[in-house]
């Protein structure tokens, strides 16, 4: 007994949770069981801390295909197709090994959107390093950012687009968030629930080694710490050949009607995939380790079992079609093996030949995890540190430069020139062009629209409004290319929820995102959770990762971030009233502390419906939403990317009780910067600022007024690289 | 015009390529284990990692039993397009003279880029090719895209008008001899360039002068 006791806690289970199991089980479980139970009840599969408040969020949607529980979430786009979309992260193993860590959540992003019978047609990322004059950091970023370019270019998926930012609570646990968008005919997508008793379960693609045996308890599950190195092992290793023959293999049997079900191997392997699909359909399986295809041939039946080798998908299979599967999978050189059966036992069964190893209840097993009510606690103050990297007394233009500078403001071109953008033929706005990325749907006869948003340091300073303005920049970045949100999906990231203020943080951040996504009417179809995101100073910024998908009627009107002309008007649009709290500024001067302003949902929204309708008629020239570094910032984008300067005056943000300072570089939610003939800005209502033109960017501002040429402006936004 | 497009386990680019083929005549993938060309009149090796390329890119394609086929195709004059790894298989299996090394900044990189199409022997400087001919605007998408040749043989390829595209001045993006993003066999049925012309035959995703590449190849077949 004592030796059990001391291996459950090794693997993460705390006394309750193992005494719970014994009891469901009425014994003891032996070494497989323990080591199937201590994933499957991990937070990264069972979110034990997270689901009770998941249940807040608006699933339903009149064009939603698929909600949460698959796995991917899927809108429809009319004609009979359906975008797939799904955001993952591979944070902690990325923080042991970015290069492996960031490919393999390539990976698996890719397998959750194929496995639903979906082509994977886009990728976008969104990552989380401290700050970059820490070489760490600078190995992270690289190692990451090699690591992502290697699976995605060479499996053939375009990266369309992404963020980056650097803050020093991410030094020592980065974040790594994967999404994928997939194409597929509604009539054609399977779903991932076992069904018919006596089918085959078929197991294809790679074979199964020792790599990430544990990763989802012992690195998913737990903080980052000292000792680091020796978790490497459970760190997975990508071949993105092998994926793409199991991809086409798979989308191929799809085609052919040859599959009832499928499912991808990732966090916690077989035992996931196997225990998720016999209970999503009902059912038992048994499945026999012996007959599965090995890479090492002295492994135990808890280590192929719990493996987190990459590159595998399971299938059920009628057992007439299952020579017909076989044979497809030799066509694209991958591997296959009959590895179990459907059965009616209720039982998660796993043998050895004809020795039966582990024998546990699927409901026990898969939904017996006990959920946890979180106990949250606001702190009292900023818990985070305050790092002054400004000096005191800069002019308006000297500001305006260090902020173009800052690596989180920073064009990040040297990070998305090693990505493929352009394979698969529908990227019609590739990154920086405009503020959302934009793939042309010939499938639908339309396109769709995609961006990705979170601003950790502002959720900070107030989760529920920093939460809410994600789900608004999401928004209004799709109403700049005129797109209309179908569905939305996200991956909270946050530190050790058994903890009281990350646990106030992720509390207050789903209240905010629900809160949102209910006024905006845009339903959430997935989403991942990642807890225990914390070092030895403490919990990452509270990082809700959201993502939203939207569809425009012609994808030749939609307007991109670049001047376009000279002599066209600047106007303002939008509920915008910025303050210094939780900018980029404050974050620089080491000011930062905690609140923010409530956003006004509805209006924004309004706006965002202006905006949207403006660029399909085809009125404007450029729509740029206004963010990191404030208006400022936003305006020095709009002219580096059009090659063209301005001249604005400020004076109507000073009427919304602005100070020059915050008019400049103070940010809040619901700012459009527009440009176009001026009486067409006149017609939607947007506030005149000044008009498009020249090389110099001037702005005047009251005693912060500035002029500063586009060359100086350009060289400073462009300065990032590694 | 019947044009054949092979696709390895590992290609990525390959339905593209059937795209643009399809805007210019009809077009088919070929599997790499298919011998069988005789209805086809102009062949395309696409892009991508076949076969995962995790020994030397190109070099494991070239022994596939399409590119036998390929190689018979093209000694009895059949036009050959190699693109990106296409071009890298060509050059491994000997269509074409030289070879590709990874990038000057040993990272992947992707950008739209211009080209100069060049067609007949060269003698003068480069930068007189700006003036001297339109551009082609193409993305480029590559890791080891660095095009090499022994200085002589560079001397002979521009001589005998062996290049056939050129990066822009400036805009070489990964450290190839001379600016070399293109060259043709001898016979000038033969053409390999690392930027992909295929993505770039739609006004919606950049632009169009990929189709002029096509063309050109699709002109060049010799009489056997």
């Amino acid at each position: 007994m004592t030796v059990e006791v001391a291996k459950h806690r090794e693997l993460g289970l705390t006394d309750s949770e193992f005494e719970l199991i014994v009891e469901k089980l009425g014994r003891e479980p032996n070494t497989v069981e323990l080591a199937m139970f201590s994933l499957l009840w991990s937070e990264h599969c069972a979110y034990k801390h997270s689901r009770k408040l998941l249940g807040q969020l608006p699933t339903e949607g009149e064009r939603v295909v698929m909600g949460p529980g698959e796995n991917a979430g899927a809108v429809d786009i009319g004609n009979g197709y359906a975008i797939a979309f799904k955001v993952e992260s591979h944070n902690h193993p990325s923080a042991v090994e970015p290069f492996q860590g960031a490919a393999t959540g390539v990976g698996g992003i890719l397998r959750d959107v194929f496995a639903i019978g979906a082509r994977p047609i886009a990728i976008l990322d969104s990552l989380r390093f401290g700050e970059l004059d820490s070489a760490r950091s600078r190995h992270l970023l690289d190692g990451a950012v090699r690591g992502i370019g290697h699976y995605g270019n060479s499996i053939g998926v375009a990266t369309v687009g992404g963020e980056v930012y650097f803050e020093a609570p991410y030094e020592h646990n980065c974040l790594v968030n994967a999404m994928c968008l997939g194409i597929a005919q509604t009539k054609d997508m399977v779903r991932a629930a076992a069904a018919g008793v006596g089918n085959a379960v078929v197991l294809m693609g790679a074979t199964t080694g020792r790599d990430g045996i544990g990763g989802a308890s012992v690195l998913a599950s737990a903080e980052l710490g000292e000792g680091d190195e020796a978790k490497r092992p459970t760190v997975q290793v990508g071949d993105p050949f092998e994926e793409s023959k199991v991809l086409e293999c798979c989308l191929e049997l799809l085609e052919k009607g040859l599959l009832v079900s499928l499912q991808d191997l990732g966090a916690a392997g077989l035992t996931s995939s196997a225990g998720e699909m016999a209970s999503a359909g009902g059912v038992g399986i048994d499945i026999d380790v012996a007959r599965v295809p090995l890479r090492e041939a002295d492994m135990e039946p808890f280590e192929i079992m719990v493996s987190e080798s990459q590159e595998r998908m399971l299938g059920v299979v009628e057992p007439a079609k299952v020579d017909e599967v076989l044979a497809v999978c030799e066509k694209w050189q991958t591997g296959s093996a009959e590895i179990g059966i459907v059965t009616d036992s209720s039982q998660v069964r796993i043998l050895r030949g004809e020795e039966i190893v582990g024998e546990m209840p699927v409901e026990a097993l898969v939904d017996g995890c006990p959920l946890y009510d979180l106990e949250p606690a606001e702190p009292d103050g900023w818990i985070y540190g305050n790092r002054a990297m400004l000096e005191r007394g800069l002019s308006a233009e000297e500001t305006l430069l260090a902020l173009l500078t800052s690596p989180s403001i920073a064009s990040k071109r040297w990070v998305f020139e090693q990505y493929d953008s352009v394979v698969g033929s529908r990227t019609v706005r590739r990154p920086e062009a405009a503020d959302a990325a934009v793939l042309q749907v010939p499938e639908g006869g339309n396109a769709i629209a995609v961006s990705i948003d979170g601003n950790g340091r502002r959720v900070a300073c107030d989760p529920y409004a920093g939460t809410i303005e994600a789900v608004l920049e999401c928004a209004q970045n799709l109403a700049c290319v005129g797109a209309e949100p179908l569905g939305l999906t996200n991956c909270l990231n946050f530190g050790n929820p058994e903890k009281p203020a990350p646990a106030w943080q992720l509390d207050r951040a789903i209240a905010g995102l629900a809160e949102a996504c209910r006024a905006l009417n845009v339903p959430v179809v997935g989403g991942n959770v990642s807890l225990y995101n914390e070092g030895p100073e403490g919990p990452i910024y509270p990082t809700p990762v959201v993502a939203m998908v939207g569809e425009l009627p012609d994808p030749a009107k939609a307007c991109g971030s670049a001047f376009a002309k000279e002599g066209d008007a600047i106007g303002l649009l939008g509920p915008f009233a910025p303050t210094l709290a939780g900018t980029e500024l404050a974050k620089l001067r080491g000011e930062l502390e905690m609140g923010l302003p409530q956003p006004e949902i509805e209006v924004v929204a309004a706006a965002c419906a202006t905006v949207r309708e403006a660029v399909r008629a085809g009125k404007l020239s450029s729509a740029h939403d206004i963010s990191d570094g404030g208006f400022a910032c936003a305006l020095a984008e709009s002219a580096i990317a059009g090659g063209i300067g301005c001249s604005i005056d400020l004076q109507p943000l000073r009427e919304r009780g602005c100070s020059p300072e915050e008019a400049l570089f103070g940010e809040g939610a619901g700012g459009f910067l527009l440009s176009g003939e001026h009486a067409a800005l006149e017609e939607l209502g947007a506030t005149p600022l000044g008009k498009v033109g020249g090389t110099t960017i001037e702005i005047a501002a009251g005693d912060r007024s500035l002029t500063v040429g586009l060359v100086a402006v350009e060289n400073a936004w462009r300065s990032l690289s590694v | 015009m019947r044009w054949g497009v092979l696709q390895f386990p590992g290609s990525c680019d390959e339905r593209d390529a059937l795209h643009a083929c399809s805007l210019l005549g009809e077009a088919r993938l070929v599997w790499h284990e298919e011998r069988d060309l005789n209805s086809i009149d102009a062949i395309v090796v696409p892009g991508g990692f076949s076969y995962g390329d995790y020994l030397r890119a190109g070099a494991i394609a070239r022994f596939s039993p399409a590119m036998e086929a390929v190689s018979e195709f093209a000694a009895a004059g059949g036009p050959v397009l190699g693109i990106c790894n296409g071009f890298q298989v060509l050059c491994e299996a000997a269509l074409l003279p030289g070879a590709l090394l990874l990038n000057d900044t040993l990272r992947f990189t992707c950008r739209q880029l211009d080209l100069i199409a060049v067609d007949g022997p060269e003698t003068g400087h480069i930068d007189t090719f700006e003036a001297r001919r339109p551009m082609l605007s193409i993305p480029a998408k590559h890791g080891e895209g660095r095009y090499f040749a022994p200085e002589g043989v560079l001397d002979a390829l521009e001589a005998n008008g062996q290049v056939a595209y050129r990066y822009a001045p400036g805009q070489n993006p990964n450290g190839s001899a001379r600016d070399i993003a293109g060259v043709r066999n001898e016979a000038g049925n033969v053409i390999g360039l690392m930027p992909h012309p295929e993505h770039a035959v739609d006004p919606l995703t950049g632009s169009t002068d990929g189709l002029r590449v096509f063309e050109a190849v699709a002109a060049a077949g010799v009489p056997a």
